[in-house]
């Protein structure tokens, strides 16, 4: 065992890389339970988002575009969910796991003809002359686009949620879609934009997984990503700096993990790789012991009845 | 001078119903103009299209001379119409400043719109912390808030749907200062309501609905609440009477009963000691929230008590469950008729089944007689005019009176020895409420002793002998309801919870 093969600079820098794609998602289906609505389908808007980005990257040879259109993609699968929880009012159980089912095999029908390819690699983004700094340099500032974009997203919705009105409505709209129905507010509309929301993020979510992390197409390659995102907003009280906490401590001990089996800990490799699941859980359950309540209406069919 | 508000030939149907048919009625600045009508007049399809979330099928709106055709709430806000909601339309996990900017056009930001609501508060006398959690509030403040909201914006007209339904009656004298200033500076208020004294003490003319039609209007001041009752009903009411009867053995001791409350948003009940004895009606008063849902679960059984807190005929009974303590003859009928007193979806026979099987031997064995429980749900329709098709319909299918009815009826027709009814009346036509209270009160002459749990105080006033009043889970000493005023049921439900006169 030589513990000294792990270097932490490169452990701390790749541990925000693999915390992206559940960071993505997570803050999307925090925007959308925040709204009221349970999607259980981000497993599948992100494997369908993980598709189309490959796709369209190896296509155009733009990975910018890829992510575009993995947005687009889940935008477009969540639209599904939306029509069918919103519009038809169908348990959202229900129709979040059918999500799933169908992104997955959907995706895997996409994917056909792009098994065994290189998508074109995506550059990182240039800070100049910050890039060189001893140890900050190489844990902040050499990473690609998508995740300073993933930061950012966190703290933009954040702010919205708590200091712009759009963000209260939206608040208002999960906490009690009755009342807020009674104010005027437009819920159905409201959450179908959110659920939009939602698919787009676990999009780009997926799409960081075959573009970046990974870089290939495999069948099912998200691996159950999208369900740790789910866990993530439940165990994070719906606070988006939480999600971000509870992302980076699951991408790191992945991370730290794989670096423990590469220098040949003597732990069985099958409890190093459950430990990010496990220690992710109880530090977020652990969190949550203050009482922060789900949103009132969360996962209840809103009917605007007489 | 012009009508503020003028409703013409309003019309609007529903599948299968009127709710409104050729509504008409105008309303000046400043006046106080009373809604009257039984649940299901259409008092609140009315006011739904004046606040824009509903649109008349014919018939036109006009305010100031002005057509007024609100498409929503926003509009309608605009136009200058607040409302003060039944059921509140608030967010109990946002801050008071929150709640309101949401009913607000163009909220001014956080900081600045708590200024107004202090300012507000003040003036009118309601006090309120804009900083505080909805969720955390009594209802008393939770009406404030939505109050203040619509005040904030400088109402025109302002409608209130049963406003006094969760206030003590000292309360409810705050609350019509408060009206009172709004109306003399001009403010018209459509006031909701079917509690016709009140009506009497505020309003300067009422309009009365039956059906979803105009049936009558009147100068309220100079109406008998019984006149007005009746023009409510289109028919004469009886006022349920019963002999006087001497009372017999105790029935049922609570001694200390302290329990803490199962929900989390609940009321512990705290040290209740009263006794009840054969032939007697005792009525219990309060603000909705006081511990009532508790009470109740703790006589039924749902809510199991130690040791020597609960006797029935002297048996301590604390730990025995609903099933035991019918066969013992307690028997009980919760408030909330879908969920909890009825199953929704489960047909009148099975619903009859459910409580009824063990007093009404309608079950043997763990096998089901079928066709007793049938018998047993037809006499109870049958009985208490509950109006269906037959038995064999979803409690669902019910409208909420009926339900009420066969609920109340259930359990009076299995001769209990204690009956404990929490809100009997609720949302129960004027007739019907009048047959449930007539048949407690047989129910008391043929022997048994009931407990009625009610925040309709006319109504405990009408059929209790003695009076308690639960605060806080707290019960007071039950005293003869012979002579007992207004002003002291009050201040037995805990006075004016910190209430004050606006002073404007």
């Amino acid at each position: 065992m030589d513990l000294s093969v792990i270097n932490p600079i490169l452990l701390i820098a790749a541990l925000m890389s693999a915390a992206t794609p559940i960071l993505l998602a997570a803050t999307g289906e925090l925007v959308v339970e925040r709204a009221g609505v349970l999607n259980l389908g981000v497993e599948g808007m992100m494997i369908l988002g993980a598709i189309c980005g490959f796709a369209i990257a190896v296509e155009t040879g733009s990975p910018l575009t890829g992510f575009i259109a993995a947005a687009l993609g889940g935008a477009v699968l969540s639209l599904l969910f939306a029509f069918l929880t919103q519009i038809t009012l169908a348990n959202q159980v229900a129709s979040g796991l059918a999500l799933t089912l169908f992104g997955l095999g959907l995706s895997a029908l996409l994917g056909q003809g792009y098994v065994g390819i290189k998508p074109p690699r995506m550059a990182d983004f240039n800070f100049g002359p910050l890039a060189d700094i001893p140890v900050i340099g190489p844990i902040l500032f050499s990473h690609d686009p998508i995740l300073y974009f993933g930061l950012l997203l966190v703290a933009m919705v954040w702010a919205v949620l708590k200091f712009t009105r759009a963000g209260l409505v939206l608040r208002a709209v999960g906490e009690n879609h009755d009342a807020a129905h009674a104010l005027g507010y437009k819920v159905v509309r409201i959450r179908t934009l959110a659920i939009m929301f939602g698919g787009a993020c676990a999009g780009m979510g997926g799409a960081y997984i075959s573009l970046i992390r990974v870089p290939q197409w495999t069948e099912g390659m998200t691996a159950g990503v999208g369900w740790i995102a789910l866990a993530l907003v439940v165990f994070a009280s719906w606070k988006p700096w939480r999600v971000l906490l509870g992302a980076y401590l699951f991408g790191g001990i992945t991370q730290l993990q794989l670096n423990l089996q590469g220098a040949g800990v003597a732990i069985p490799v099958e409890y190093l790789a459950m430990s990010p699941y496990v220690i992710t859980i109880i530090v977020l359950v652990v969190l949550s012991a203050d009482k922060s309540a789900a949103p009132g209406s969360l996962g209840r069919t809103f009917h605007a009845s007489h | 001078m012009t009508a503020l508000l003028a409703l013409d030939g309003l019309t609007k149907a529903y599948p299968g119903v009127v709710a409104n048919d050729t509504v008409s009625l105008s309303i000046a600045p400043g006046e106080v103009h009373a809604l009257l009508g039984e649940n299901g007049a259409g008092k609140s399809t009315l006011v739904k299209m004046i606040y824009g979330l509903v649109k008349p099928d014919q018939g036109t709106m006009q305010m100031h001379g002005a057509p007024y055709a609100p498409l929503e709430p926003r509009a309608a806000r605009a136009a200058g119409v607040g409302m003060v909601f039944q059921h509140f339309s608030l967010f109990d996990a946002l801050s008071v400043a929150e709640n309101i900017a949401l009913g607000m056009e163009n909220a001014p930001k956080l900081r600045a719109l708590s200024e107004q609501i202090r300012k507000v508060s003040d003036t009118y006398g309601l006090p309120l912390a804009p900083d505080r959690i909805v969720g955390d509030l009594s209802a008393g403040e939770r009406q404030r808030v939505e109050i203040i909201r619509c005040l904030l914006q400088d109402p025109k007209l302002l409608i209130m749907d049963e406003p006094t339904s969760v206030l003590t009656p000292q309360e409810v004298e705050i609350l019509f200062e408060t009206l009172r200033k709004l109306s003399a500076e001009g403010t018209a208020i459509l006031y909701i309501s079917h509690k016709l004294e009140e009506i009497r003490a505020l309003c300067d003319a009422a309009t009365i609905l039956r059906l979803g039609k105009v049936v009558g209007e009147c100068i309220p001041r100079d109406t008998t609440a019984r006149e007005m009752a009746e023009m409510m009903v289109g028919k004469v009411l009886s006022t349920p009477s019963r002999p006087s009867v001497t009372l017999g053995d105790t029935l049922l001791e609570l001694r200390g009963l302290s329990r803490p409350s199962p929900s989390a948003f609940g009321m512990p009940l705290r040290d209740i000691s009263v006794s009840l004895r054969k032939g007697e009606v005792l009525g219990i008063g309060g603000v909705a929230g006081n511990g009532q849902d508790e009470l109740l679960a703790a006589l039924s059984g749902e809510m199991r008590a130690p040791e020597g807190m609960v006797h029935l005929k002297g048996v301590d009974i604390g730990a025995l469950g609903p099933n035991a303590r019918r066969i013992a003859g307690l028997l009980a009928a919760p408030e909330e008729r879908l969920g909890h007193a009825a199953a929704p979806d489960m047909s009148l026979t099975e619903n009859a089944m459910l409580t009824g099987a063990a007093r009404e031997q309608l079950e043997k064995k763990g096998f089901l007689n079928w066709p007793a429980a049938r018998g047993f749900a037809e006499r109870i329709i049958e009985t208490f005019d509950v109006r269906t098709p037959g038995a064999g319909n979803a409690a669902r299918s019910l409208s909420g009176g009926n339900l009420q009815k066969f609920v109340i009826g259930r359990e009076v027709l299995q001769r209990p020895e204690v009956l404990v009814v929490n809100q009997p009346t609720w949302g129960v036509d004027a007739s019907a409420a009048a047959a449930i209270r007539q048949a407690l009160l047989d129910l008391a002459t043929d022997g048994a002793a009931v407990i009625v749990i009610s925040q309709d105080l006319d109504e405990l006033m009408e059929i209790s002998d003695r009076f308690a009043a639960l605060n806080e889970g707290r019960l007071s000493e039950p005293r003869s309801t012979d002579g007992l005023t207004v002003e002291e049921i009050g201040l037995l439900m805990g006075g004016a919870h910190g209430m004050e006169v606006a002073h404007v």
